[in-house]
């Protein structure tokens, strides 16, 4: 399962090498171009089989959160500043590993036992946080992690059943459905998928392979939030775990254009293909970038729906994952100008 | 023996109060072919018994051989199972488990069969940012074994046990990481010095004894030293380390050796004495004072019957009660070399040099 090795593999924002590996090593065999722009993208294009082929842009971006080695201190602790956004409560009793050879580290709290009661609810900034390689001095952590060194989670890709968990399921879910729109049959059309860079820290790679690509439509592939879990006040869960993939009408970052929302919607209904929409004005994909690129491209956002993204262990059921892929698979082979001139 | 492959197997071990049957296998195991009985107590804690190397049919002069009981507590903090909430587990805590760590953290649900899960999170993208600068509440943690709701039902039982799902990793300067090294760490130290003590000779007898339930009030050992009525107590534990917010008073340094505890709670003259042995081994140690109440097996030893003379070695831990407790393993090698011999250097009338006449005023 080409879930489980993008999962584990390392790619945090501004150094997604780890990921890119084991996506060239996908990719050579199943599309006809493959290259990697200035940015760091991967760009693979599959030629359709249509005369006057459409150019139709699949992206997923590469990238993960994780942390940035900022300083060393005197007895051999890193000072780590986060790279995309992390809550700084899940950075306490988590495993990293650290640089290109994985050092394993970890990060922990004074003990609870010499915690005033009334202190225990403070919760500790990145700032206040160092991260343990076991160091015995500066010199030795210096040597072992430079200034500007990554670390990721150091978490294993598990199967629970129809379940599995793990690491980067943001964007790692939406890596795996575009190989797997790769590795299908032609499309009429001509298929550019952009595994991108940098989608974390403000959507940097997606902006740039788009403008390469010059796509007459795209559709970003995302792992989305899955916020439904029991809550006192707030009921809405943004997607749900189980429920199908989820197709965004608008977030954070843009609109998505109604036509390509009324292609996947009216795919899924017609095959039976179960999907949600999800909840409008959260978070923000690739399609914020790509659909303002040149003079604009009309856009869309799919999803894998998944727990517990942006924390050391997500959560995704793998029918949610075929049904994204089927979804994505049946609507493009349905994609036409005319879907596009209405 | 080597100490990183034990210490790795028994901190995977699950063994959460009140349920330690997993980890006394795997010690028993250990200690059969180092011991000459192995047994297990009413209470579930795992006793060892080696017989002192003077033979039987020598002369007694002080009557039976003299005892000396070395305890390690064999439980691990967790959680338990409160209710059941749309598939979701609320839980609250078995012992002094941390809840500012818990976010994210993988666990194991011991059900009708063992359910991997996760502690729920909530991303940033869906938090008011207040929510953020205050730690999570008991009743706003959630496990979640990525079952349908029906499923977790049939499965999940109010009461059951959830353990922390950690596998102990090799870090630098062979320190390790992991979950429940307080207090596997001692029992590794207990093994290794009942390794030692095959190739050498003691008059004493000695009892290696892996307590239950020490995290929710010491109960395994009020009633083993009940039980086995030693003459001499060792409790073996953890402490805490030098780390970024631990003062130098609080803390130990890692990897410069066992700490020898000093205060009310132990016999100055065990204490003495194992400072004596560790300096004449060249054993490098390290002295903490205690001023008040400990929170180990020491505590309940030292009050058992008509009173034990107690001494307490602990290994320095980062972390303590987190998933990523931390330790440099030279440190547990020097403790079971110290504990060895120390207990090869019991004189069989050592009780008497401990009488408190004997005290300097």
């Amino acid at each position: 399962m080409i879930l489980k090795s993008l999962s584990e593999a390392v790619g945090v924002s501004g150094n997604e090498g780890g990921v890119r590996a084991v996506i060239l090593d996908a990719v050579r065999e199943l599309a006809d171009e493959v290259k990697v722009d200035a940015m760091g993208n991967v760009l693979a294009v599959k030629r359709g089989t249509g005369r006057k082929p459409l150019r139709v842009m699949v992206d997923a971006h590469m990238d993960e959160i994780g942390l940035m080695v900022v300083g060393h201190n005197g007895d051999g602790f890193l000072e780590v500043r986060n790279v995309g956004g992390i809550d700084p409560r899940l950075l306490p009793g988590t495993l990293f590993q650290v640089g290109p050879d994985g050092i394993p580290g970890v990060i922990g709290l004074r003990p609870i036992h010499l915690v005033k009661r009334d202190e225990e609810d403070k919760v500790a900034q990145i700032e206040d946080l160092l991260l343990d390689i076991g160091a015995k001095g500066k010199e030795e952590a210096i040597k072992l992690a430079l200034l500007g060194t990554y670390a990721a989670f150091a978490t294993q890709f598990r199967k629970m059943g129809r379940v599995v968990s793990g690491k980067a399921f943001d964007d790692r879910a939406g890596c795996a459905v575009l190989v797997e729109l790769l590795r299908g049959e032609r499309f009429r059309f001509d298929l550019h998928a952009a595994f991108t860079v940098q989608e974390e820290i403000g959507l940097r790679g997606a902006r740039v392979a788009a403008y390469g690509i010059e796509p007459d439509c795209a559709f970003a592939l995302e792992g989305t939030i899955a916020d439904d879990i029991p809550k006192d006040k707030d009921v809405s869960p943004t997607t749900r775990m189980g429920h199908g993939p989820a197709i965004t009408i608008m977030d954070h970052s843009f609109v998505a254009d109604r036509r390509l929302v009324r292609l996947l919607t009216d795919t899924a209904e017609e095959l039976d293909i179960p999907f949600q929409i999800k909840q409008p004005g959260i978070g923000g994909t690739d399609s914020g970038a790509i659909h303002l690129t040149r003079e604009g491209v009309p856009s869309v956002t799919v999803a894998v729906p998944c727990r517990y993204i942006h924390s050391p262990v997500g959560m995704l059921d793998l029918g949610d994952f075929d049904n994204t892929v089927h979804l994505m698979r049946e609507s493009l082979s349905r994609l036409t100008r005319r879907t596009l001139s209405r | 023996m080597k100490a990183i492959p034990l210490l790795k197997q028994l901190s995977e071990t699950v063994g959460v109060t009140g349920q330690e049957g997993p980890v006394r296998e795997v010690l028993r195991q250990a200690w059969e072919p180092l011991v000459d009985e192995v047994r297990r107590d009413k209470m579930g804690s795992l006793i060892g018994l080696k017989r002192g190397s003077r033979p039987d049919d020598a002369p007694k002069p002080g009557g039976p051989r003299p005892r000396l009981m070395i305890a390690a507590h064999m439980d691990e903090i967790g959680l338990r199972v409160t209710g059941i909430d749309k598939g979701f587990l609320r839980v609250t805590r078995v012992g002094g488990l941390d809840r500012r760590v818990l976010l994210g953290a993988e666990v194991m649900v011991h059900g009708k069969r063992d359910l991997p899960g996760v502690i729920a999170t909530r991303p940033p993208h869906v938090q008011p940012p207040e929510a953020r600068k205050k730690t999570v509440a008991w009743d706003d943690i959630f496990v979640d074994v990525g079952l349908p709701p029906r499923q977790v039902e049939r499965q999940v039982t109010v009461g059951d046990l959830i353990s922390i799902r950690r596998e102990l990793i090799e870090l630098k300067n062979r320190r390790v990481a992991g979950k429940a090294i307080d207090n596997r760490a001692s029992l590794v130290v207990l093994t290794l010095a009942l390794e030692h003590l095959s190739t050498m000779h003691h008059n004493w007898d000695v009892l290696s004894v892996a307590t239950v339930q020490e995290e929710i009030g010491l109960k395994g050992a009020i009633t083993a030293t009940y039980g086995e009525a030693p003459d001499l107590g060792i409790a073996l534990d953890v402490t805490f380390g030098k780390q970024p917010g631990v003062s130098d008073v609080d803390g130990s340094a890692l990897g410069e050796g066992p700490v020898i505890v000093i205060g009310a709670n132990l016999h100055p003259g065990v204490s003495g004495r194992l400072k004596e042995v560790a300096e004449a081994r060249e054993i490098p140690c390290q002295v903490e004072p205690a001023p008040g109440r400990l929170g180990t097996d020491a505590w309940a030893i030292q009050v058992t019957r008509e009173g034990v003379p107690t001494g307490l070695i602990c290994v320095p831990v980062r972390y303590m009660h987190q998933p990523v407790e931390m330790l440099d393993v030279q440190d547990v090698e020097r403790a079971a070399r110290l504990l060895a011999a120390f207990i090869a250097e019991l004189e069989l009338d050592f009780l008497d040099k401990l009488a408190w006449e004997q005290e300097r005023v």
